[in-house]
């Protein structure tokens, strides 16, 4: 045979496929782009036009006014409280709920009704989950706690079972042929594979979930964002810059060391 | 034979099974296995070898037929029997991939075997007891990978994982041995190793071993009885030796030649032999 036959060579790809769908596909995006740039109104002109106004609000935020520095650094450390619990209390229930919505491992009917659930958990955003638990444990950092628990809950559940469901299942059955149960089957032959990624993903929560921290503490959940709040509601951006300052600090140190700590366990 | 006589180690009845309707896999298969027989299980890939060694140790239910292991129904009629994990833990189970967690311990793996004795709130707790742990560790000297029980079993050779995955079925205390193609991914000395071992342990311990190979002269060398396979049928039961050449071309037509390969000896020079497999293609 010298020359492969023309229908071969078209479908293993010899010219260049140019399919229709990729040409509606971005179509489709630019129309979904020019759709919501109205809906988002959105003013490019406007940025240029209040450009005066901008350097003067900024120039408010300096220099930073550090004076309450220790203020700052106790709400700091109490936001980083809200996530610890928040996260640590997560991972707990992350873990039945991933394996009960892993699907190389429970039938249909218990996968898809415990998915579900972990989607609203995921769904709704921790803000709404803290003004929700405001209401039924008063303001302060437990309702932060309370709020970041059940989001995270959601996330790593979602994230926990994707990865079990990657796992190889050959070592499972190894597991499972010397007469194990089934939960010794999961202990044995299912975590060890997953566990490095667990881990990182757990991290990888805990950093984002110092950031959320901050945020849920505006609607009076406690820590930081109540102190980033006040001082923004009352014009104090000197303060407010002290705050970013100190928040950022925080999370930058945070996300390097679960940065090292991911090396380190994979 | 008595009244009291001890029932045959494996007694597989009638057994059919088909993945699509009309192809079956597995073909009115009727083995009977005497405690204490070593036998080869041969056939070509896709003769159904695999899926056979899956439904004795009641991973896959079949759709008609019976399977009871020293006496005891693993499955009947389509249906895997409630008690299969008592079974299971009198099968010992290995394969070509070994199916050890890479990440666990060689002896954290051996440990495994124990799952079954061990009650359950103790081994969820990961707390084997110091006996237990010796008698793994026993079972890895015996075995001869010793030195290597606190090393990942990820890291360790095939031949090694093999016999960790050999040293799991001793601490499980299993009294038949399925292998699946054991030796298939390893290279011709560990190959032997594994083989000698497996020889030993139905010597030496009277355990009773059925191990797929689709190489003939591991076969003839180390069981004296084979059973062959071909498209999911019984075609042969009998003496290892008989199997020359000529009966399997009779058996198996071309596809004889995946099972002639010859087994390469370490003392020899290895010269690579490519056998025309596709040969009756290529010609047509």
């Amino acid at each position: 045979m010298k020359h492969a036959p023309a229908a071969a060579a078209t479908q293993f790809g010899a010219t260049p496929k140019r399919s229709l769908m990729g040409a509606l596909g971005w179509a489709a995006l630019a129309l979904l782009l020019a759709w919501s740039w109205r809906g988002a109104e959105i003013k490019p002109g406007e940025l240029i036009a209040h450009a005066g106004n901008m350097s003067i609000f900024a120039r408010d935020f300096f220099p930073p006014d550090f004076r309450d520095w220790r203020i700052y650094v106790d709400e700091m450390l109490i936001t980083l409280h809200i996530a610890v619990w928040g996260t640590a209390l997560g991972v707990v229930c992350a873990i039945p709920c991933a394996l009960l919505s892993a699907s190389n491992l429970v039938p249909r009917w218990i996968y898809q009704p415990v998915r579900r659930v972990m989607d609203a958990c995921r769904a709704i955003n921790e803000m709404v989950f803290a003004m929700l638990f405001i209401v039924a444990v008063g303001l302060g950092p437990f309702a932060g706690v309370l709020a970041l628990w059940i989001h995270t809950t959601g996330t790593l559940a979602k994230l926990y079972s994707e990865a079990v469901e990657a796992i190889d299942p050959r070592p499972v059955e190894g597991v499972r042929g010397t007469g194990a149960h089934v939960l010794e089957e999961i202990l044995f032959g299912v975590i060890p594979q997953v566990l490095p990624l667990w881990i990182s993903f757990s991290l990888y929560r805990f950093e984002s979930n110092v950031r959320s921290a901050s945020v849920v503490g505006m609607v009076g959940a406690g820590g930081i964002g109540v102190v980033l709040y006040e001082a923004i509601r009352s014009f104090q951006y000197a303060q407010t810059a002290a705050v970013l300052l100190i928040l950022i600090v925080f999370v930058s140190v945070i996300d390097l060391l679960s940065a090292r700590i991911r090396a380190v366990t994979i | 034979m008595s009244a009291h006589a001890a029932p045959p180690a494996l007694q597989i009845r009638n057994l059919t099974k088909s993945f699509q309707a009309g192809r079956p896999v597995l073909n009115d298969i009727n083995i009977v296995v005497k405690s204490g027989e070593m036998v080869a299980l041969i056939g070509a890939s896709g003769s159904g070898k695999s899926t056979l060694l899956r439904h004795i140790a009641g991973f896959l239910p079949a759709d008609t037929g019976s399977i009871l292991v020293f006496g005891r129904t693993t499955q009947a009629d389509g249906r895997v029997a409630k008690n299969i994990r008592e079974l299971r833990a009198e099968i010992g189970f290995v394969v070509q991939q070994f199916n050890l967690v890479s990440r666990l311990s060689v002896l954290t793996n051996v440990l495994t075997g124990l799952l079954f004795w061990v009650p359950l709130w103790r081994s969820l707790l990961g707390r084997f007891s110091h006996t237990e742990r010796v008698a793994a560790l026993n079972e890895l000297a015996a075995v001869g990978i010793l030195e290597q029980s606190n090393q990942r079993a990820g890291e360790l050779s095939g031949g090694q994982q093999q016999r960790a995955a050999l040293a799991r079925t001793l601490v499980q205390r299993a009294r038949i041995i399925l292998a699946d193609e054991p030796i298939a991914s390893l290279d011709p000395e560990s190959a032997r190793h594994v083989m000698e071992m497996l020889a030993q342990m139905n010597h030496d311990r009277g355990l009773t071993i059925l191990v797929s190979l689709h190489q003939i002269d591991f076969a003839i060398r180390y069981c004296p009885r084979a059973i062959a396979l071909h498209d999911g049928r019984v075609v042969y039961d009998g003496p290892s030796r008989n199997l020359d050449v000529a009966a399997l071309r009779a058996i198996y037509g071309n596809a004889a030649t995946e099972l002639l390969t010859p087994v390469r000896d370490a003392s020899m020079p290895t010269t690579p032999v490519r056998q025309p497999i596709r040969a009756a293609h290529a010609a047509a």
